[in-house]
């Protein structure tokens, strides 16, 4: 639902540069997947995205303004650990977003308003098939229960930019195909712009509408960290064609993955909406 | 395959079969009586050597003050907890508990006001915690009885010297302690609670102070033995009445039949606040205290 552009960004930690001379539009609703070697600066990237961390050069703006440098409900995130709150059972966490949003100083709506988010809570724990966890703390949640929850917790605040960091990457293929369902029809029924950074060439081409490589252009053999990542790569993917296997192994030649046939495997096994 | 899953649907049935292999010494778990009995074993030998010790020194003079046996001290014990003082017509025992638990729990409630206050506005707020950390790194090195004098002497010697001393004595670390706790929270929980709409308030409220609370109580629980430190430090220059006031007064007559039962009773004390604290982390923060497998 919001446009973001990006334009000239750099990040650099003391002399380390980390990014440099990132460019990129997404236009509002697209699904942008972002994949690169490990380390080359995705999750720094997406922090910026989200206001955690600031960039060092370059322009950020979400729809018409520049991005605000701090997190805010605009968007929302899934990190791949600490998504939910551990000190609040299943159902606690999601009524935890309608108590900051309108609960006022006490951080907590009451009366009719509680009843109203708490049939709303359940009905999207249902969703995501957790009603049977709704009273469980997250510590006696499953990985993949605790990734619903925390999908299910960010799309409650309705974000208009939904920022996605590796959230599948530690669950079992299985589990992996369920979410996969879950967050297409969630982002079909919401329509919102979502950035998901995965290591998982298939899952990137599955689910996004476009497929972004971050990797270096430049190499410095005797300091490393002197020149930053950037996009190498951006491939719009027409959303009624699977992808090629030729572009799905090119990209995963790209970002090195060891097998690029199990890559194609998953994007051709799976059937795009 | 199927002898597996035979030994395996036996195992269910009756005991598992115990492998015959010595394990490590860091692997040998120990059972429920095995743990009570081990436990029991230092009181119970503390206990027999006492008893041999006084039961000889006894033997060879019967009037002997310093180690004396079990009944002496029971009802020397059994005097001060149900027999009036003879001038002041007090129950002495209940009289010294009473002023110092309130002046323990006084001291130790004031700090831990001021921790969960200070402590998560430093570890929160950039900018407090610029202003005060570095105070309260600073004071945290002054060796608290070395300002009982100057606390004597500017508020007296009555109780809100003793109060204030055992409130200054454990605060400042307690302040450090749960700021460092509220630094550590995870970024990705504020950043998520940012996203969710909390302002810097309502996250104190709804995130900070419940993922603080059992860090707070553990930080009473260490802080509770300074506290009886400087209590009893209090009392003992300054009081007229109070469990160190009386162990230091009787000491003047070598009354150790006095002096040990008090101990124990100081001893009995401290163990009971700590179970209750304990109780109270599980039934505030259930979360914090997952039921362990048996
Ligand atoms: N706070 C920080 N201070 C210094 N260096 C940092 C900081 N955060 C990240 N870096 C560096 O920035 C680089 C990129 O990190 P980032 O976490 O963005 O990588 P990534 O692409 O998400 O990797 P992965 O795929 O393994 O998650 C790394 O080399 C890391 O060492
Ligand atoms: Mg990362």
């Amino acid at each position: 639902m919001s446009r973001i552009v990006v334009h000239g960004l750099e990040k650099s930690y003391g002399d380390a540069r980390v990014l440099e001379r990132v460019n990129v539009t997404a236009e509002a609703g697209e699904f942008l997947s972002l994949v690169g070697a490990s380390g080359c600066g995705k999750s720094t990237f997406l922090r910026i995205l989200l206001g955690q961390e600031q960039q060092s050069g370059g322009v950020v703006v979400v729809d018409d303004g520049p991005i605000v440098p701090e997190p805010t409900p605009q968007r929302g995130i899934v990190f791949q650990r600490y998504s939910v709150f551990p000190h609040l059972t299943a159902l606690q966490n999601l009524l935890l977003v309608e108590d900051f949003r309108s609960g006022g100083p006490f951080g907590r709506v009451f009366g009719a308003r509680r009843r109203n988010a708490r049939q709303v809570a359940e009905a999207m724990l249902e969703r995501v098939g957790l009603a049977h966890a709704r009273d469980l703390y997250p510590a006696s949640l499953s990985g993949g229960m605790q990734q619903r929850l925390a999908i299910a917790q960010t799309l409650l605040g309705r974000p208009q930019i939904l920022l996605l960091d590796e959230p599948f990457g530690a669950l079992d293929p299985g589990i992996r195909v369920e979410m996969h369902e879950l967050l297409t029809e969630l982002w079909t029924e919401h329509g919102m712009t979502v950035v998901m950074v995965t290591h998982d060439i298939g899952e990137a081409f599955k689910l996004g509408t476009r497929v972004l490589v971050f990797d270096k252009v430049r190499h410095d053999p005797q300091f490393p960290s002197a020149y930053g990542a950037t996009i190498t790569y951006d491939l719009k993917l027409d959303r009624k064609n699977r992808a090629s296997s030729l572009e799905v192994a090119k990209v995963a030649a790209m970002v090195g993955t060891a097998r690029p046939d199990s890559a194609i495997a998953t994007t051709a096994s799976q059937r795009r909406p | 395959m199927n002898a597996v899953s035979k030994a395996g649907g036996e195992g269910t049935h009756s005991s598992p079969p115990r492998p015959k292999v010595r394990l490590r010494m860091i692997n040998a778990k120990v059972s429920r009586g095995g743990a009570l009995f081990l436990g029991g074993l230092p009181f119970l030998f503390v206990a027999i050597a006492y008893l041999i010790a006084s039961a000889q020194r006894l033997a060879v003079n019967p009037s002997d003050k310093l180690l004396p046996s079990p009944v002496q001290m029971w009802s020397a014990f059994l005097d001060l907890a149900t027999v009036p003082d003879k001038r002041s017509g007090d129950l002495i025992l209940w009289v010294d508990t009473y002023a110092s638990l309130v002046r323990l729990f006084a001291g130790v409630g004031v700090a831990t006001l001021v921790a969960l206050s200070l402590g998560i506005a430093i570890g929160f707020i950039p900018r407090v915690r610029a202003f005060l950390l570095p105070f309260v790194t600073v004071v945290c090195v002054i060796p608290p009885l070395a300002l009982l004098p100057i606390l004597f002497i500017a508020l007296g010697l009555g109780e809100t010297a003793k109060i204030t001393l055992i409130a200054i004595g454990v605060a400042p670390v307690m302040v450090r302690d749960i700021a460092n706790r509220v630094m550590e929270l995870p970024s990705e929980l504020v950043a998520k609670a940012q996203t969710l709409g909390g302002n810097s308030w309502t996250m104190i409220l709804r995130l900070v102070l419940p993922q603080v609370m059992p860090r707070l109580i553990t930080c009473v629980r260490l802080a509770l033995g300074p506290a009886w430190l400087f209590l009893i430090a209090a009392e003992a220059i300054a009081s007229t009445e109070g469990l160190g006031y009386r162990i230091f007064l009787v000491r003047r007559y070598l009354s150790m039949d006095v002096i040990l039962p008090y101990v124990a009773w100081i001893t009995l004390l401290a163990v009971i606040t700590d179970w209750l604290l304990v109780r109270l982390s599980q039934a505030m923060s259930p979360w914090a205290h997952p039921v362990e497998a048996k």
